[in-house]
């Protein structure tokens, strides 16, 4: 059994298989973490190249972590913030990269699509660690896996969204990663800040979050970007707060055994109160420590010699 | 492209790998002056039966139980590079202190020794035992790195173009050691 894909372009792509192969091989690297020595030579000779053109603390911190686990050389590259990259400069990037002969190329861009576009420029192997408001596969994989090993499975657990699902490729990914998997999704926010046609993904939509709390096996925060409220995209973030923010007054209404989980950084008192972010119901410190995991599981698959890839142009 | 195999011969009856066993259990006794510090490791996927099997014996001679680990040598592997598809991972479970055990590693067929390096390289990353002794129920030949086993059950000779097949009644349903040749 092994990937189609000699990428990680996104969950979309991925059928439940794949999915979870990838799930299954994360469980004897997060069990490698209790060793006393945390490192395995799997990877040992390969190069990575973190490729960032977005400020990213935790995803790139994960995903050097994992490569250094794996015994990978790491090059991190982190381009400025402020300025648009345009086409040609990220091919020429690209193909700079392919002269340092990187076997994988982890990339985070602001534009959907910048890593398909890498892909399709050299040979490395490209995992996708964030592009525009498109995916965020490794986040999803990485959810996915926390969701399993707490509930024991991923089909037919009632999972909620909650807050701006437009802009987040979290949640897309997400949405992709849990149906796929048998999971019953339900979108969560303020009309402003659901897509119109995101029904057309097979996921039901909701603008009252206390109403579908009470079947809710998962309950996953988004983080709410203060520039938003700038945009005119809802009134107040305190008034976000009182009907998207989940409290303990909120959670009162749940399932006891209800998860919460968030990506991180989190706005405690705004998405997340901070009684919540800190109980018993929230997982998201154990995210983090799944989501090194789960990369080490991306990189091992994809990682078979460059010499045995099919298809490469 | 997976290869054909006609069994040849049976190399180990039921009634033989049973003996085989208590001799090995014997041996490791004797040449540890008893199971003082003793702890068994067996290597994915037989060499776990195998070693559950020794601990049962060792017990059965000396009355101790001792602390039995599972490795699975698959991350430090040698040949990925060489490799079309990436073998599945499973866990490795040591769940004792190896730090100043007598670690006794065991595997069903010793050939190349690259397992071997593999398992070695892996338990030295979980700390520093006292000793590492390698008990195989088959040696079959063909060494290409400088391993030898310190308790082995049957040694026998082997062409490369065959193959040793263990079968446990664990995983298998029968005990059984055959020599096997490729058909295609």
């Amino acid at each position: 059994m092994k990937l189609k894909d000699r990428n990680l372009l996104g969950i979309e792509t991925l059928d439940p298989a794949e999915i979870d192969l990838i799930l299954n091989t994360a469980v004897p690297f997060k069990q490698m973490f209790t060793r006393s020595v945390k490192k395995v030579p799997t990877l040992r000779g390969k190069t990575v190249v973190n490729l960032f053109y977005e400020p990213s603390t935790r995803t790139r911190a994960s995903f050097e972590l994992a490569e250094k686990r794996l015994s990978a050389d790491v090059l991190n590259i982190s381009v400025a913030t402020s300025s648009v990259v345009k086409g040609e400069s990220l091919i020429d990037t690209a193909k700079t990269i392919e002269a340092m002969k990187a076997d994988f190329v982890v990339i985070r861009h602001s534009m959907a699509g910048a890593p398909h576009l890498l892909a399709r420029t050299i040979n490395a192997s490209i995992i996708n660690a964030g592009d525009g408001m498109h995916e965020h596969p490794t986040q999803a994989l990485l959810d996915l896996f926390t969701i399993r090993e707490k509930k024991g499975r991923i089909e037919k657990l009632n999972v909620v969204i909650v807050g701006d699902i437009l802009h987040s490729r979290v949640a897309r990914s997400n949405i992709w990663g849990l149906n796929k998997m048998g999971a019953k999704v339900t979108v969560v926010g303020p009309v402003t800040l659901i897509p119109s046609h995101i029904e057309d993904l097979k996921v039901k939509v909701s603008h009252k979050l206390e109403e579908v709390l009470p079947e809710a096996d998962v309950i996953y925060v988004l983080r709410m970007q203060r520039e938003r409220q700038k945009q005119h995209l809802f009134p107040s973030l305190r008034e976000y707060s009182e009907l998207y923010g989940v409290d303990m007054d909120k959670l009162a209404k749940c399932k006891k055994d209800v998860i919460v989980m968030h990506p991180g950084p989190m706005n405690r008192g705004i998405e997340i109160s901070s009684e919540v972010a800190d109980s018993s119901y929230s997982v998201i410190t154990e995210q983090v420590t799944n989501g090194i995991a789960v990369r080490m599981a991306v990189l091992y698959l994809l990682g078979g010699g460059a010499e045995n890839v099919e298809g490469a142009e | 492209m997976t290869n054909l195999y006609r069994t040849k011969k049976v190399i180990m009856t039921k009634a033989e790998i049973a003996i085989a066993i208590k001799r090995l259990a014997l041996e490791i006794v004797e040449k540890n002056h008893g199971t003082k510090d003793l702890a068994i490791i067996g290597i994915r996927t037989r060499g776990v039966f195998l070693a559950e099997r020794l601990s049962a014996e060792i017990k059965k001679i000396s009355k101790k139980t001792m602390p039995i680990g599972v490795l699975d040598i698959t991350l430090y592997r040698d040949d990925f590079t060489s490799l079309s598809e990436m073998p599945v991972v499973k866990e490795t479970q040591i769940p004792f202190v190896i730090d100043d055990k007598k670690i006794i590693l065991v595997d069903d067929v010793l050939f190349t020794g690259r397992t071997i390096r593999a398992a070695l390289d892996e338990i030295i990353d979980f700390g520093r035992p006292q000793s590492i002794q390698l008990a195989v129920l088959i040696d079959r030949g063909h060494r290409e790195l400088p391993i030898q086993a310190d308790f082995v059950a049957k040694t026998f000779k082997t062409a490369l173009t065959e193959m040793i097949s263990v079968n446990f009644q664990e995983i298998d349903n029968n005990d059984q050691v055959t020599l096997n040749d490729k058909v295609s």
